[in-house]
């Protein structure tokens, strides 16, 4: 049985995607969709892993935007749906959201957006918080594992309540972060759904849903707000512990509560320093913010990206200035609390320490020092593609064309794995020199393409990958047709959403939930545009240069080239080698030879180390997945490839 | 289902009859590692659980290495083991494209009391389970303090800086030799070449769970790993990596 249908009353270590997947089928989740993205992922796969059991829908769709759309189909026919993304995608989704805010909701439905502070893996820290305050819907901040469960059971309760959207915020320090929770019921009944639309255009139950008449709507929409505003001020979620006369009162949300929490102890505050954690942070509880504002006149905020709930406590602090009095406010602001990047305890133990004018017991400085003598031994570990992976060929091969070329052309990146070629220390030399959002890499490359008239004559590639080509190219590489953008566009085919864990996406056969679908074909959809298509392996150096070479030449057309190799992690290849790589001694001629040592400086496989000693390259076999391209590099033909036979 | 520990030697050694003693260098002996057994071990208490009671807590354990060693998969199994125990564990990972080829941490937080922040402060690791040397030296620059104990596997993942020639690494010995002299109690093992004579490098990430468990730095054992990779390994997989538990646990003596 899987752990995420453990029986009620049962304690169980879940990630916090899991206890938010848990927390949906303990409401009665009847559909889920989504799209991959670090660190949101486990909670669909969650929901994937038991669909049969739960009677469930569960999709990845093509992108937040249309995820969110099926989601709300759901919630119109009564049913209780969620949506789940990363912080990325709620800007994708925003448009529908905007709108679907506004028409409202029927059955309960939870948006989930998992953000990632500090940007561990993502190209942006942004938040989403901003956005529940701009779209006027409540937004819940769970700030432990078993809240995390809880919080979302609820969430979907205030979203049939109120007939409008709740949005439910994790960070990765939660997402993926784990701990105990205890189980909860799993109801029995599933819902049968039945959508109605005959009824008058203002009946929330039976009219057509749609945001006109929009004044009249909106009005609708601040109503539910403020019904959600005062749900919160008795919601058991927000809560306060510490002294009843604090001398500094923290408010906080999140991950932030427990390094919060954390900080008090290591600084022995407890008896010092209160903590009011609020789980409901849009809009604010007024009369609970009240009571505890009114403990102290220090007030500490602390909260991760942006000062969001720092603005929204002032404004009410203002307003209530004589009922409350004057507050000192430390927080990001002030820059008490850094204003980027995640938070940890010691961060916020260093605050602490500051305003509180107390000393942090840290180590004895001789040992110290010892540690900094150490730390300044270590080599950094820079990121890198992985030993296999046919993004590192790819980019040879591209890097190699455009050297060929000689015009200096250069490659707009995306969003994947392959943004690691942005990079500089993750290969030995430069290609992408551009990288945004999903989709964006085509998009900018259409433009750059239509600046020869001003006199930039390069050739101009893009990149994306095959899960990518489907949530946000399709309309770039369009544009770039109709508007004789001359492109040489490349998509990057490892067959799966690869980056967040081999998501099936639309070219592949298989769904979410295993069933048997029909693939979308890329080279299709490219030829259907009205491009020239070719497709190649991107191992196979000298076929891909070829093709490569004669695209990046060419004038007057769109040029796709789909490079195909499976991803080196994937479940299908993982653990099994292709070939037996070797490095011949004999032939390797070492520094003396005139490659510049291209397989360990430019190259830069993990597995293919060199010798310090011998003065030679060396394959770590343990580490080596086999692919034998670095065979093909070798200009002495020192690295010698035999097949394996399985 | 109660749930007998089975090593009571590993168990008995650490008992002290509740004095404190805490001499340095050596494992079960340093004050946070105690294991302090409650009730005789007579008739009346035979089958119930040996409760293990902690000077320290939480215990924080940090387990690192390079993406693709299985970081993920050996703090999941390990705090699985100690959840059954009746542990509250918190867990604190980062993983995704952050982490292709990069350094890797999980922070391990056991308790008796409650779930704790996901991300250990500075200075206050009891334990490092290092995958890979330079690892686990660059989190006991970080959270390292003059009572840590330090497992490691002395197998090398070279940083691409280093292959390129730009950075050095530091030898085996010299981190040996730092490891001896900021920790409380150090082992340096060959897990890796262990797992390939079991057929597959993949399988080092156990090897090290079987000479952690071994250690007796925290209540697990061979029943209780075997439990939990039961839960989601078919039989003929749990069978392999409990061998590679097996031969971790023989190079801790």
């Amino acid at each position: 049985m899987s752990k995420l249908l453990s029986p009620a009353g049962t304690q169980v270590l879940f990630m916090g995607n899991e206890a938010i997947a848990r927390g949906a089928l303990e409401a009665g989740l009847n559909v889920a969709a989504g799209y991959p993205g670090t660190p949101s992922s486990e909670i669909i796969e969650s929901f994937a892993g038991v669909a049969r059991e739960r009677k469930l829908y569960v999709e990845w769709s093509t992108n937040e935007k249309v995820a969110l759309e099926v989601a709300a189909a759901a919630s119109f026919a009564g049913l209780r749906s969620m949506c789940v993304m990363k912080q990325n995608g709620v800007n994708v989704a925003s448009d529908f959201l905007l709108h679907l805010t506004a028409s409202g909701t029927r059955g309960g439905l939870v948006l989930v957006t998992c953000e990632d502070p500090g940007a561990l893996s993502s190209v942006n820290e942004g938040e989403s918080r901003y956005f529940a305050r701009m779209l006027e819907i409540p937004l819940l901040e769970p700030s432990s594992f078993q809240e995390a469960k809880d919080l979302t059971k609820w969430a979907f309760e205030l979203s049939e309540a109120i007939g409008n959207v709740v949005m439910l915020r994790s960070v990765t320090r939660m997402s993926h972060a784990s701990g105990n929770v205890i189980c909860g019921k799993l109801p029995t009944k599933s819902r049968r759904a039945k959508f109605d639309y005959d009824g008058p255009v203002m009946d929330a139950r039976t009219g057509p849903i749609i945001s006109t008449p929009v004044v009249a709507k909106h009005t609708l929409q601040q109503e539910k707000l403020k019904m959600a505003g005062e749900v919160f001020e008795d919601c058991p979620f927000n809560s306060y512990s510490g002294p009843k006369h604090p001398e500094l009162l923290i408010i906080t949300s999140s991950a932030c509560f427990l390094y919060s929490q954390e900080a008090i102890r290591m600084l022995n505050l407890q008896k010092r320093v209160g903590i009011l954690k609020l789980s409901c942070t849009w809009p604010l509880p007024q009369k609970l913010l009240k009571k505890y504002l009114r403990l102290t006149d220090k007030i500490m905020i602390v909260e991760e990206v942006l000062p969001f709930l720092e603005e929204n406590v002032k404004v009410l602090a203002a307003g209530m200035f004589k009922q409350i009095g004057g507050k000192t406010f430390y927080g990001k602001m002030d820059k008490t609390l850094p204003a980027v990047g995640e938070l940890n305890p010691d961060l916020v133990a260093a605050a602490l320490a500051k305003i509180m004018k107390v000393k942090y017991k840290s180590l004895p400085a001789a040992y110290t020092k010892e540690l900094q003598k150490a730390a300044a031994l270590i080599p950094l570990r820079e990121q890198t593609f992985c030993p296999g992976c046919p993004h590192r060929a790819s980019f040879w091969n591209i890097h190699n064309a455009l050297q060929l070329d000689g015009r200096e052309g250069f490659v707009c990146g995306d969003i994947g794995c392959y943004a690691l070629a942005a990079l500089f220390p993750a290969t030995g030399y430069h290609t992408v020199s551009t990288l945004h959002s999903m989709g964006s890499g085509t998009g900018l490359a259409s433009g750059f393409a239509k600046l020869d008239v001003f006199g930039m004559d390069k050739p101009v590639l893009a990149v994306c990958g095959d899960s990518t080509f489907y949530h946000a190219v399709i309309p770039a590489l369009i544009n770039a047709q109709h508007n004789r953008a001359d492109i040489t566009f490349i998509v990057l085919d490892n067959s799966g959403t690869a980056m967040t864990g081999f998501q099936p996406h639309p070219g592949l056969t298989v769904s979410a939930m295993g069933e048997s679908v029909p693939s979308v074909d890329i080279a299709g959809i490219c030829k259907a545009i009205g491009a020239n298509v070719a497709i190649s392996d991107p191992f196979d150096l000298d076929g891909t240069c070829k093709i490569l070479n004669s695209f990046v030449a060419s004038k007057g057309s769109l040029n796709v080239l789909i490079m195909r190799q499976i991803c080196a992690l994937s479940p299908e290849k993982k653990g099994k080698k292709k070939f037996g790589v070797k490095v011949n001694e004999a032939l390797c001629l070492g520094e003396s030879c005139g490659c510049n040592r291209l397989c360990t400086r430019i190259f830069r496989c993990p597995a293919l180390i060199w010798d310090r000693t011998k003065k030679k390259a060396v394959v770590d076999e343990v580490i080596c997945a086999g692919c034998g391209v670095c065979h093909s590099i070798c200009p002495q033909k020192a690295i010698t490839k035999t097949e394996v036979i399985n | 289902m109660k749930h007998r520990v089975s090593n009571t030697k590993l168990h008995s050694k650490v008992y002290r009859g509740g004095k404190e003693e805490a001499t340095r260098h050596a494992p079960g002996r340093h004050p946070a590692y105690r294991v302090i057994r409650r009730g005789a071990d007579n008739d009346a208490n035979k089958g119930r659980r040996r409760e293990a009671a902690w000077y320290k807590d939480p215990m924080n354990v940090i387990i690192t290495g390079v993406g693709g060693q299985g970081n993920v998969m050996a703090s999941r199994v390990l705090a699985g083991m100690l959840v059954s125990e009746g542990y509250f564990v918190t867990i604190g990972e980062t993983f995704g494209m952050s982490q292709r080829g990069g350094s890797v941490m999980s922070h391990l937080r056991i308790s008796r009391e409650s779930v704790l922040s996901p991300q250990i402060p500075q200075g206050k690791a009891d334990i490092i389970v290092g995958l890979e040397p330079a690892e686990a030296l660059r989190v006991l620059t970080r959270y390292g303090n003059p009572d840590v104990a330090v497992l490691i596997n002395s197998r090398v993942v070279y940083p691409i800086g280093v292959i390129t020639g730009e950075l050095s690494y530091p030898s085996l010995s010299e981190i040996e030799s730092i490891f001896k002299k900021l920790t409380a109690h150090s082992w340096l093992i060959d897990a890796t070449i262990a797992a390939v004579e079991l057929g597959n490098p993949v399988l080092s990430n156990i090897v090290m769970i079987g000479a952690f468990t071994k250690t007796g730095l925290l209540p697990i054992d061979r029943i209780a790993f075997a439990r939990e990779i039961n839960k989601s390994m078919s039989a003929d997989k749990c069978a392999l990596n409990l061998k590679a538990f097996d031969a971790g646990c023989e190079m801790i003596k």
